[in-house]
């Protein structure tokens, strides 16, 4: 565990170091400018459209995060050649992985953390410059705690991407493994359609073919919980509990699956 | 028979090459010994599978056939790998980290707690001559630096065996006349020193042994001076103040003579004469002696009669 958490603090430092603040930055900036817009140009809908786009910008600036820094958290460094020097000192491949996992996911961590509380000073804001006729007409509170849930689903659904992205890195190219992590991500939201295109096909073989697809591709669109929580409508924790069960259960397989080909490979 | 420093058998690695996935024998067949305590220069030109073997060795890839033990461990052994220095050829690092950051970093993964880690983390980029930019990222530090830092990295654990992969490579003059310094010094305090060259000189300054590869194949070992192939082919002596005279009672000794300028001559001399006397004489002439060298057959040369040879073989 030592050793994996010096590589994970490490991946930490250097991700920070690099570009992670400047698209903290840009989603501050962002955040705040649509803000004051829109609560200029929408009558009561404000909180709603600002908690919409909040949870929007954390899920897609952190998709950013997770793709262009996991996908390059091996490959670039066997390219570089920096993992030499690291894997001649008593540290494993597995232990490697495992650390660089742990660093971009705490990358994340610190990352979501700061752009929720953005959101949420964002929403204090305009609770305090609401009318009371405006609090009124809310959904749910400015301050929901209930966002806090959706928070939660969209930094699982990133470690699941991070997992992704560093099962490719840990045999392909950047590029690879950014189209391939990509492509999963989007069709990842439209499993449901797979499950379901049995009804609308006679051939069995595709129908298995699609159920297979389904149970195999990781479901993106059962982390996205965004829409309840801006409408106020509440989330049961158990469903978050079972949610987050299967994303981790995906992401340990999708380590385990890059570990074991990254252990077995060549670095040249 | 005490425990090999190295121990290598039957060392072979293919590589699939093109879009055929083609063969391609990296290195072949590499069987070496290394005593502890003992300077091991590995020499060969660029593709004769010095890397290779070192890659090898750190388990960075794999062997397609054969086994090595680093002192006394199967390679890839965590053991042995807390025992062991590593400088990459080219080394690279986190271009965002401090060298002191770096470094601090690899002594975290052996494990170092403060007020030691501080301590030889600050000692080690003093060693190696980057104390003054230790709070510099490695992005900027020169290529010089960069493979000063990499020494210092190698030696974060004070190994007992270290293996280098052209560690002169980048360096100014100075810089090579430290490492050289470094290399005699650790050997000095007993350690196992294995590196890679491709500079003859490199070797002859710190090696008390050498193997030079060619095409992945082990030609030849031993120590320098006892290889037939760099043997003294001759001596190059430069003298200045020498009369005509002299040089006339000289000249039948020589193989040839260079004039440089007014009284200042290069003469070569054959590899059976004997230079001690020949000096004598020049000096009791009243010339002074500039300079004396050994000829030697260059490593190239060597490589491209063995590279030739081993050709010629096998149409044979």
């Amino acid at each position: 565990m030592r050793v994996i958490r010096h590589v994970a603090v490490n991946v930490f430092r250097e991700s920070v170091r690099d570009r992670v603040p400047y698209t903290l930055l840009l989603f501050a900036v962002l955040l705040i400018a649509a803000s004051r817009v829109l609560a200029q140009l929408t009558a009561g809908q404000d909180v709603k459209i600002v908690k919409d786009l909040g949870l929007a910008a954390i899920a897609a600036f952190g998709l950013f995060i997770a793709v262009f820094l996991g996908v390059g958290l091996v490959s670039k460094e066997v390219e570089r050649r920096s993992i030499y020097a690291i894997l001649a000192k008593p540290v494993s491949r597995a232990q490697f992985i495992a650390g660089k996992y742990a660093g971009l996911v705490l990358t994340l961590f610190v990352n979501v953390m700061v752009m929720t509380g953005a959101l949420y000073l964002v929403l204090a804001w305009l609770m305090a410059t609401a009318t009371p006729a405006e609090r009124a007409s809310w959904d749910a509170p400015a301050m929901d705690p209930e966002m806090l849930g959706a928070v939660l689903m969209i930094f699982i659904e990133l470690m699941l991407v991070t997992a992704i992205a560093l099962f490719f890195s840990a045999f392909t190219s950047p590029l690879l493994s950014a189209a391939c992590t990509f492509g999963l991500y989007v069709i990842g939201h439209f499993t449901g359609e797979l499950r379901d295109f049995d009804t609308l096909t006679d051939s069995r073989a595709v129908g298995w073919l699609t159920r297979g697809l389904y149970h195999l591709l990781p479901d993106f669109s059962a982390f996205d919980v965004k829409l309840q929580v801006v409408h106020g409508i509440h989330v049961p924790a158990g469903y978050l509990a079972t949610t987050a069960a299967y994303g981790f259960a995906y992401v340990a397989a999708l380590i385990l699956g890059g570990t074991y080909i990254f252990t077995r490979r060549d670095l040249k | 028979m005490a425990t090999p420093a190295l121990l290598i058998e039957g060392l072979t690695k293919d590589y699939a090459v093109g879009f055929r996935r083609r063969p391609h024998r990296a290195l072949d067949g590499l069987t070496l010994r290394i005593e502890p305590g003992e300077v091991f220069g590995f020499l060969g030109p660029n593709g004769a599978g010095k890397t290779t073997t070192l890659k090898l060795l750190m388990q960075l890839i794999y062997p397609t056939a054969g086994r090595a033990e680093i002192l006394g461990r199967p390679i890839g052994d965590i053991g042995a790998r807390r025992r062991l220095g590593y400088l990459a050829e080219n080394p690279s690092f986190y271009d965002y980290l401090t060298a002191e950051e770096m470094l601090t970093y690899f002594a975290q993964l052996f494990g170092y707690q403060l007020p030691e880690r501080r301590q030889r983390v600050s000692d080690l980029l003093d060693r190696v001559g980057i104390g003054q930019e230790r709070r510099f990222q490695l992005r900027k530090l020169s290529k010089g630096m960069v493979q000063r830092f990499g020494i210092a990295q190698a030696l974060v654990n004070d190994p007992e065996i270290l293996f280098l992969d052209e560690p002169m490579s980048g360096l100014d003059p100075l810089g090579r006349r430290d490492v050289r310094a470094l290399i005699l010094e650790l050997r000095e305090q007993g350690r196992t020193i294995f590196f890679s060259s491709h500079i003859l000189s490199d070797a002859e300054a710190v090696c008390g042994r050498v193997a030079v590869l060619a095409g992945g194949r082990l030609v030849a070992q031993g120590r320098l001076t006892d290889l037939r192939e760099f043997s003294a082919r001759g001596w190059e002596l430069v003298v200045a103040n020498l009369s005509p005279d002299a040089l006339e009672r000289v000249r039948p000794r020589t193989a040839r003579v260079t004039p440089i300028s007014a009284g200042r001559y290069g003469l070569e001399l054959p590899p059976d004469s004997a230079p001690d006397a020949f000096l004598a004489e020049l000096v009791a002439a009243g010339a002074s002696i500039v300079s004396l060298n050994p000829l030697r057959e260059t490593l190239e040369d060597f490589f491209v009669e063995r590279v030739t040879r081993a050709a010629s073989d096998a149409r044979h």
